[in-house]
Order: C-alpha cells, then sequence, then structure tokens
C-alpha cells in the first residue's frame, strides 16, 4: 500500500525557508491553495502578499532578485506564465534572476478545466533560454523541490503537487539525475510527474505478460542528460513510449523524441499524453482515463508497440488510490 | 559626483546632443529631448545620489546576453555607479527615450560623447532601444509597464536591508495604458514602499498619436491617487518646481511626480509633424532642410552639416 502524505509542500517549504531571510515567499491570493498558509502564519515577516496582480508579481519578483533575494512564488502554473509570460520574460529569465517559480496543479490535476490546467507550461519553459524545468512525481520529490531549485544560479519553474500525495521515491531530487524504477530489456517507458504512478500500477501487468519493462522517471526536464536517455533506450529492443500530464507537443514526448532525432536513434517512440486538445473539469481519475494519460492508456500504448495485445484489463492492474475531489486537505479542490 | 554646469543648461545639452544626431542620422527621438529634457538633467545633475561611473567612458561592444556561459556579462548600471546601498538607482522604464538618458550621460560627464556616434550600430551595446546592457540601464524595459514594477520589487528589497539610497523610475504617460502600471502602485502602497520615486513625462504623446486620441487614460494624478500613491503634479519644464515636488511628504506611498510637458518645447516646428511625433524621420530633403535651420535657431547653435 502506498503511503499517503498530506500537505507535504507546506512543512517542505517551511523547513527549508524559515529563518533564511534571503528567501521571501511570495503569494498571489491562493496562499492556503498552495499551502503555505502556515508560512505566512508563523513567518508573516518572511510572506509577501501581491494580491491578483500576477504581472506585477513577476516584475516585482525580478527586482527583489536585483536586491538579492531569492524569491519563491506561489500560484497556480498557469497563472504563473500564461498572462505574466512578457514579464516573465524580461523580469526574470533574461536576466536570470533567481526566482523560484513554484506551480501548483499541474495539467490535469485540478476540475477547474481550461483556465486552471497549465497543460503547455513545459513546452514554454523549454522554449525559454536560462530557464531550468523541474517536476515533482511523489512526496519525496515535493519535500525537496525547495532545495533542489534553490541550488539553480538562475530561474526555476517547478510543477508541484500539493494535497494528498503518494509516497514513491525514498530519495531526493538529484537536478540533472533521472530514475530508473526499472531495468528491462523490451520497452522503454519514460514517465513524469502523477504519469509515474499510473506506469508503476501497469507494471506487474506487463511483467506477467512477459514484458520487460525499464522505466525512468524524469524529474528534471531542463537541463536533461540525452546521454544517459540514449544509453537507456539502446538497452531496450522495441522501441520507447512516454507519457506525461501535458500535451506531447514540446513535453517529455518531444523531449525523447528529439533526442532520439538528434542522435539518429531509429526507434520506434509512441508519446502518450493530452493530444492537441485542451481538457475539461473533472477529477483527476476520471480525467486520466478520459485522455488517456493512465496506467491502461499505457498498456495500449505498449501494445501498439509491440504489435501484441496482453489481454490486460483494468481488474490486472494495481489499485489506485482514490482521492476524493473534495477533501480536508484541499477543501476547493481547484 | 555633481556636475558644475547649471541643470538648465544641462537640458539645453541634451537636446542640442539629439538635435545634432538625428539631423546626422535623418530622424530621432526629437520629441522626447524636448519634453524630458529637464527631468533627465534634473535628476543627473542635482537630485540622484550616484557614485562614479564604474565602466569605460567609451562603450564596450555588445557582450553577450546573461546566460550561464558568460561570466563577464555585465549590465550598463556601470554608468549610474556602483550599485552601492547609499546610492540611488534609476531606471528608464520608456526604453525608446535611451537616446535621450545617453545625451544625458554625455552632458554630466558620465559617457564621452564618441558613445553616441555607436547609436542603433550592430555589434554596439548603445541600443536604439536601450537594454539592460546599454550605458545607463540596469533592467530591461522596452515593453512598457514593466519600470515600475521592478522599481517596487527593488525598493521594497533594498528598504528590507535598510539601505538609504532610493529607488527611482523615469516613466512615460503613455504606461498608464497598461494593467501592470496599477498593480505595480497598488502593491507600492499597499506594502509602504516610500523609498520608490517616479517621475512622468507627461506629453500625452504615443506612437499612434495624442494619447487623447489612441485611448484617453482621465486625470491621472487622481488615479494615482485613488491607488495609493502620494502624487505631485508640475509644469516638467519648470527646475524649481521639481525641486519643490520631491520635497513632497510621502510617508508610507510611492512618490510619484507627474511632470507635464510640451512635446515640441524648444523645438517649435515640430508642431508641424503633431500628433505623430514619436519619432521623427524627416519626410523630404526640403523638411529635414528647414528643421535643421529652425530648431538650430531655436537651440542657439548652427544647423548641422550633415552632407557628409
Amino acid at each position: 500500500m502506498v503511503e499517503m502524505v498530506s500537505r507535504p509542500y507546506a512543512k517542505a517549504f517551511e523547513a527549508f525557508a524559515a529563518g533564511n531571510p534571503d528567501i521571501l515567499c511570495l503569494s498571489a491570493d491562493l496562499t492556503s491553495s498552495c499551502e503555505v498558509d502556515g508560512f505566512r502564519d508563523r513567518h508573516p515577516d518572511q510572506f509577501l502578499s501581491l494580491g491578483m496582480a500576477e504581472q506585477n508579481m513577476m516584475s516585482f519578483a525580478g527586482g527583489l532578485g536585483l536586491a538579492g533575494y531569492r524569491p519563491f512564488i506561489h500560484t497556480f502554473g498557469v497563472f504563473m506564465y500564461r498572462r505574466p509570460y512578457d514579464q516573465l520574460m524580461a523580469s526574470i529569465a533574461y536576466p536570470r534572476r533567481k526566482v523560484r517559480l513554484m506551480g501548483f496543479l499541474p495539467g490535469i490535476t485540478t476540475p477547474g478545466g481550461m483556465t486552471h490546467q497549465s497543460i503547455e507550461d513545459i513546452s514554454v519553459m523549454r522554449s525559454i533560454p536560462n530557464m531550468t524545468i523541474l517536476e515533482t512525481g511523489d512526496a519525496t520529490e515535493v519535500e525537496s523541490i525547495c532545495e533542489a531549485a534553490d541550488s539553480i544560479d538562475g530561474p526555476v519553474w517547478c510543477r508541484v503537487l500539493r494535497g494528498s500525495v503518494p509516497r514513491l521515491f525514498d530519495t531526493p531530487i538529484k537536478v540533472g539525475e533521472m530514475r530508473e524504477l526499472s531495468s528491462g530489456d523490451d520497452i522503454l517507458v519514460v514517465t513524469s510527474g502523477i504519469c509515474t504512478e499510473e506506469a508503476m500500477r501497469a507494471r506487474s501487468a506487463l511483467a506477467k505478460a512477459g514484458l520487460s519493462i525499464r522505466h525512468l522517471h524524469l524529474h528534471t526536464i531542463k537541463p536533461f542528460d540525452s546521454k544517459a536517455l540514449l544509453d537507456h533506450i539502446g538497452s531496450v529492443k522495441h522501441g520507447v513510449i512516454t507519457l506525461e500530464n501535458h500535451v506531447t507537443e514540446g513535453g517529455i514526448g518531444s523531449l525523447v523524441a528529439e533526442t532520439m532525432a538528434d542522435a539518429g536513434v531509429g526507434k520506434r517512440l509512441i508519446r502518450l499524453g493530452l493530444k492537441d486538445t485542451y481538457a475539461h473539469g473533472g477529477s483527476r481519475p476520471y480525467l486520466m482515463r478520459y485522455y488517456g494519460l493512465d496506467a491502461l492508456a499505457l498498456v495500449r500504448g505498449i501494445e501498439d508497440l509491440t504489435k501484441q495485445n496482453f489481454g490486460i484489463t483494468e481488474d490486472d492492474l494495481d489499485s489506485a488510490r482514490v482521492e476524493d475531489v473534495h477533501s480536508l486537505v484541499k477543501a476547493e479542490a481547484l | 559626483m555633481r556636475n558644475e554646469r547649471t541643470t538648465e543648461e544641462v537640458a539645453l545639452g541634451i537636446r542640442r546632443r539629439v538635435f545634432e544626431h538625428s539631423m546626422r542620422n535623418n530622424g530621432g527621438y526629437l520629441s522626447q529631448a524636448c519634453s524630458a529634457g529637464e527631468q533627465l538633467a534634473w535628476l543627473y545633475n542635482e537630485e540622484l545620489n550616484l557614485g562614479a561611473p564604474t565602466l569605460p567612458m567609451i562603450p564596450k561592444p555588445f557582450e553577450g546576453v546573461p546566460s550561464p556561459s558568460n561570466p563577464d556579462y555585465h549590465t550598463g548600471a556601470g554608468y549610474n555607479g556602483p550599485a552601492a546601498p547609499d546610492f540611488d538607482r534609476l531606471f528608464i522604464a520608456p526604453a525608446h527615450y535611451a537616446l535621450v538618458a545617453y545625451a544625458t550621460l554625455i552632458e554630466v560627464g558620465r559617457m564621452a560623447p564618441e558613445g553616441l556616434e555607436m547609436f542603433n550600430k550592430d555589434g554596439s551595446s548603445v541600443e536604439m532601444i536601450g537594454a539592460e546592457h546599454s550605458p545607463g540601464m540596469e533592467v530591461h524595459n522596452g515593453t512598457l509597464g514593466i519600470g515600475l514594477s521592478t522599481g517596487a520589487g527593488l525598493a521594497y528589497g533594498r528598504k528590507r536591508r535598510g539601505e538609504p539610497g532610493r529607488t527611482w523610475v523615469f516613466m512615460s504617460d503613455g504606461e498608464v495604458q497598461e494593467g501592470q502600471t496599477w498593480e505595480a502602485v497598488q502593491s507600492a502602497a499597499y506594502h509602504g514602499i516610500d523609498n520608490l520615486y517616479a517621475i512622468m513625462d507627461v506629453n500625452d504623446q504615443q506612437c499612434d498619436g495624442a494619447m487623447s486620441s489612441v485611448m484617453e487614460v482621465g486625470d491621472i494624478k487622481t488615479k494615482f491617487q485613488n491607488f495609493g500613491a502620494t502624487c505631485v503634479e508640475i509644469d516638467g519644464h519648470d527646475i524649481s518646481a521639481m525641486r519643490d515636488a520631491v520635497k513632497e511628504s510621502h510617508e508610507g506611498r510611492p512618490l510619484i511626480i507627474l511632470a507635464r510637458t510640451n512635446p515640441f518645447n524648444s523645438m517649435s516646428i515640430l508642431e508641424e509633424r503633431f500628433p505623430r511625433l514619436h519619432y521623427v524621420r524627416f519626410k523630404s530633403e526640403e523638411e529635414r532642410a528647414r528643421m535643421n535651420v529652425s530648431i538650430a535657431a531655436d537651440l542657439g547653435v548652427e544647423p548641422v552639416d550633415y552632407s557628409h
């Protein structure tokens, strides 16, 4: 049974930031939604409310960076880049300010629909020079994201999970590395964020079907260790499949495709994720099933890749944790 | 570091340099020199507390943008002196005023006159739209509305560190059409950022023409006050009015000085081009010659020999 951790960011940020005078906690009216309400209450001197005014917040954070501070900005990821993209570029990314952009509710992890779902942020951030991109896939990564982000000499984009988060790993994020979760030699599965847990749910059923899976989890999307990925691709027979909580254009599917193309690797690649579509509002399991981001979608993708039908059904997969849309740890769910 | 000349002389010098440059280059930001000459002259010649320049009088060529692989990267802020706790900092929010700002640096002895000859030349750091590596610049302000927010963040940080130096932003009135300007003012007021100062060139001009014909912005002073700033409105060509305005008490609030200006002040012939004054490129050799004679007479200099 997977351990579930309640509001891991809340504890992790406070433990990391409290008492460090150069770290400031910035919020844009989503303080409890980003799990920094306790920090606000206990460390008001390090907390700065900037209201629902993200354009100003980006340039203001750039000014704080100029004064030698390392601001951690907390809001939903989508609000951090869609409206204030120009300010993010001019005031943070270009001058390499040490601003840590903590984007909550990545992809479809919200019932808030299109306006709340950052489904193309990785694509956008990958194309921004000087930007580092980290993504959390479990509670341990959420607990280590602050230290990892703050080790970067420049701006960092972080996709942060919140609420009730499973613990899948027992070691912290090591920037620039990737996790090898299984080392089979038939298929390479590459996942990130919440999709890693889905791939783990499918692994035993695939093993029973006689398929040997090599599974990589990416918490560092930029900078990226292309050579390590190519070594893994070289170790499998059939090809590569990616699964991500993001559109396949510009996300980790693209990252793998570009790496293979640049190196002239001729193996097959299947990219799973949001396929040139927005999502609508709904629970995470519903949305993951509807848009093909879950364990069963991965199995079907692997069947396509191997031209085999393993007869795997939902009943054969390891159980998914059932998460209430509304719960004590995130009352509004947005 | 103080200039020995009067601020009036510096303002006239700024206009002469911009005029001469624009004549030789068949156009330039003439109107901005007309409206903002006194403001930038006053800031640099009297009001700002700046240290000696830390960069060479003749600007170095473009040395690359910030990146992890460019360790020698520096901004153009060194022309305003070192970023030390006691000293003031200045952002030029409307980066297209760069030509006027460079002329100011020359007039107050912070940049060599040769610097202006590098204006808008390939490979030069003296860029047409002031970049953060351009002389006198510290941050990118090419998109309007960013400057005051950045100033607010820097001023907040400096206040928090107990630095006595002020953070100044030179602004243009067109920026009040951007929502970010209002976000910046409300955040500065809410957080009591009273070491933030702005002086705004209210010349009622924007790219498409007079602001009133592009997007009416109403009573800016009342708006700024309602958003929480202390705001003083003055004649932007009256230097003594600036000296008084900056003394306005503004505890817990940013101080914004609205300097109402004439976009063809001291170059009266530019009125012919009203309301399209944003960038004056001469339409014909005849116009260029006529403006050359007229503006030279207004400024008390000889017409520019631009034939070679």
